[in-house]
């Protein structure tokens, strides 16, 4: 070993300035995202700001109408802030029993050859273009609805969230089924040992194992639900609208954010600041979701070694 | 007469470029380069069929039409992002400013007359005249009219749903100057949109729907909308070729424009794209369901833009 010593002594100097290159780059890749991450939220705060100079918070958040576009002008971001969280319930209402009974059949039920052809067909539903979802919600299942309730409008909440609930299946399923997998088999067999039937054993032994994580998989999937915007906008319309009725139209934040940016929106003026505090305001909607569904995974995880 | 003139304009504009080509401009070849045109998404269909039959015979020029509104066009238009600007209403104060601040020189055509058509679902069997005071009373900022027996007493306690275009279109300004008094004064509580396919979409799958939009949109989708009469005082009135050529139809029809950045005039794509326009606009403006104005007029802001 030690004969060799100088061509050893170069070769692991150029190992380590490979490995210290390599490490540089990765860091920088690292670093760009997190950048890009800070910058996206300094110019969201430093609009957001000039907004609240213009506009009390308090009429921000307690006022029922959103008519920033017209003469008498009206800040309440309650009816978008509504309209998202309506149709993300209607979404979740319909993907979370959906996702998590697809996963327990993937992870307990199907046999490897079955889910393999299964699971690419699900996550197809995620690669669908948002626009054919909303496409699809306003020409085919908005007439659907109304042979049923004839008195749905033809952009409305219900047909919105079912288009979207779809659409988050394969995210509440896929993460979901990850987490059931991921219970240790022992469990399983202790089970089977005392005699309980499949049936029993997913619903009452592996599930509980693997609740933080089924339900971090729900709280993604209606953060992604309420972030969803082009099938929103096509399918639910463009009205700002404070209800619970799921018939009706409604507009959603992010379709105020694509409606308003089509248009004519100079720089500066209070209806450009707007994008921002509805943009603001949707960030820390889906931030928080996204810190309790690390919070839940954290700290209900069941640990098995 | 006008075609000797125009082929005057048409070499007079782009000079070597186009000689020997007969004079036609349907007929120039070798251009190329892109046409950016953007505004009024009532003017659109117009810019459209004119494009797409421009560039049958000019087919390395790349035109692309927006409809971002008319207001949204000037605001591109001034920026001098693009070359032409649909409007529905003509520019105003606010935008010249901007134009002129950013030494932007243009000259307005007019391409069409339109009949703003007010619009109900086929299905409404109860609706076929509305006066100008019924519309403003439905539209005027503040309305408390919500069904339909509010705007007449027989007519059924059902609730209206209003369509109408968006606050940055040229016919939302048209409509609310006309009909309530004052541009941009409107109710708000409507399903808005720049796209009005969106409102037909809409006022199509709605029986108690009420909307506005140009006639162009109308006659697209004639079998799924039903259009409404509107009665000034002197008798109901629908928008046809002939109530518009003859101003019957007021106070809702109007003319259609086109604006022109001198600086774009100059490169013989946009020049070729404006006399092609300005050419055939008496064969095309009818098939998008817009009124044309006469050839003469046309012949007449030919020679206006041919320095």
């Amino acid at each position: 070993m030690a004969s060799n010593g100088p061509a050893m002594l170069a070769g692991r100097r150029s190992r380590k300035l490979k490995e210290g290159a390599v490490a540089a780059a990765l860091f920088t890749c690292a670093a760009a995202s997190t950048l890009v991450t800070v910058g996206v939220v300094a110019v969201l705060l430093g609009e957001t700001i000039g907004f609240f100079r213009e506009v009390s918070i308090v009429e921000f958040l307690t006022s029922t109408r959103w008519e920033p576009m017209f003469r008498d002008q009206h800040f309440g971001v309650l009816p978008l802030l509504s309209g998202s969280f309506l149709i993300a319930a209607g979404a979740g209402v319909i993907a979370l029993p959906l996702g998590l009974l697809t996963a327990i059949f993937l992870s307990e039920y199907a046999g490897p050859r079955l889910r393999r052809a299964l699971k690419p067909v699900l996550e197809i539903l995620a690669g669908v273009p948002t626009v054919i979802y909303g496409y699809f919600a306003l020409t085919f299942i908005t007439p659907l609805l109304r042979v049923v309730f004839p008195e749905t409008e033809i952009f409305n909440a219900a047909a919105a969230s079912i288009v979207v609930g779809v659409m988050i299946i394969p995210t509440v399923s896929s993460l979901s089924e990850d987490a059931l997998r991921a219970v240790p088999d022992a469990l399983r067999e202790g089970a089977y040992g005392l005699g309980a039937t499949k049936l029993e054993v997913s619903t009452r032994v592996v599930v509980p194992a693997a609740l933080s994580g089924v339900i971090a998989s729900f709280i993604l999937g209606l953060s992604r639900a309420v972030g969803e915007t082009m099938a929103v906008t096509i399918a639910a319309g463009n009205l700002p609208n404070l209800t619970l009725n799921p018939f009706e139209s409604m507009q959603t934040m992010t379709a105020y954010i694509v409606q308003a940016s089509l248009g004519d929106t100079p720089q500066g003026t209070i209806v450009y600041q707007t994008l921002f505090a509805v943009g603001m305001t949707l960030f820390l909607v889906t931030l928080a979701m996204n810190v309790l569904s690390q919070w839940v995974l954290a700290k209900f995880r069941e640990e098995y070694e | 007469m006008i075609a000797m003139s125009r082929s005057i304009a048409v070499l007079a504009g782009t000079g070597l470029l186009l000689v020997g080509c007969g004079g036609d401009a349907g007929e120039t070849q070798g251009l190329t380069g892109a046409v950016e045109i953007d505004g009024s998404s009532t003017v659109f269909p117009i810019a459209e069929a004119v494009a797409e039959e421009f560039q049958i015979a000019n087919a390395d020029v790349r035109v692309t039409v927006g409809f971002s509104g008319t207001g949204g066009g000037f605001e591109r238009f001034c920026a001098g992002e693009t070359d032409l600007s649909n409007a529905s209403r003509p520019i105003n104060d606010t935008e010249r400013a901007a134009c002129a601040a950013a030494g932007i020189e243009f000259t307005e055509l007019e391409v069409a007359w339109d009949g703003l058509s007010v619009i109900v679902n086929p299905a409404n069997d109860f609706v076929t005249c509305l006066t100008t005071a019924e519309l403003r009373r439905v539209w005027e900022p503040g309305s408390v009219v919500r069904s339909w027996r509010d705007v007449r007493p027989e007519w059924p306690d059902e609730s209206i749903r209003l369509y109408g275009p968006g606050t940055d279109s040229g016919t939302f300004d048209y409509f609310t100057e006309v009909i309530n008094g004052e541009t941009g004064a409107s109710r708000p509580d409507f399903q808005a949109s720049e796209d009005d396919n969106i409102l037909v979409q809409g006022v199509a799958g709605d029986r108690y729907a009420l909307g506005y939009f140009g006639y162009a949109y109308y006659t697209e989708s004639a079998d799924r909308l039903k259009l409404v009469q509107v009665d000034n005082g002197s008798g109901c009135v629908a928008p046809s070729d002939a109530t518009i050529a003859d101003g019957t139809y007021a106070p809702l029809s109007r003319p259609l424009y086109m604006y022109v950045k001198h600086a774009a005039l100059e490169r013989a794509e946009v020049r070729a794209y404006v006399t092609f326009l300005l050419d055939e606009a008496v064969r095309l403006v009818p098939s998008t369901g817009y009124h044309p104005l006469t050839a003469a007029e046309y012949a007449a802001a030919l020679a206006g833009i041919a320095g």
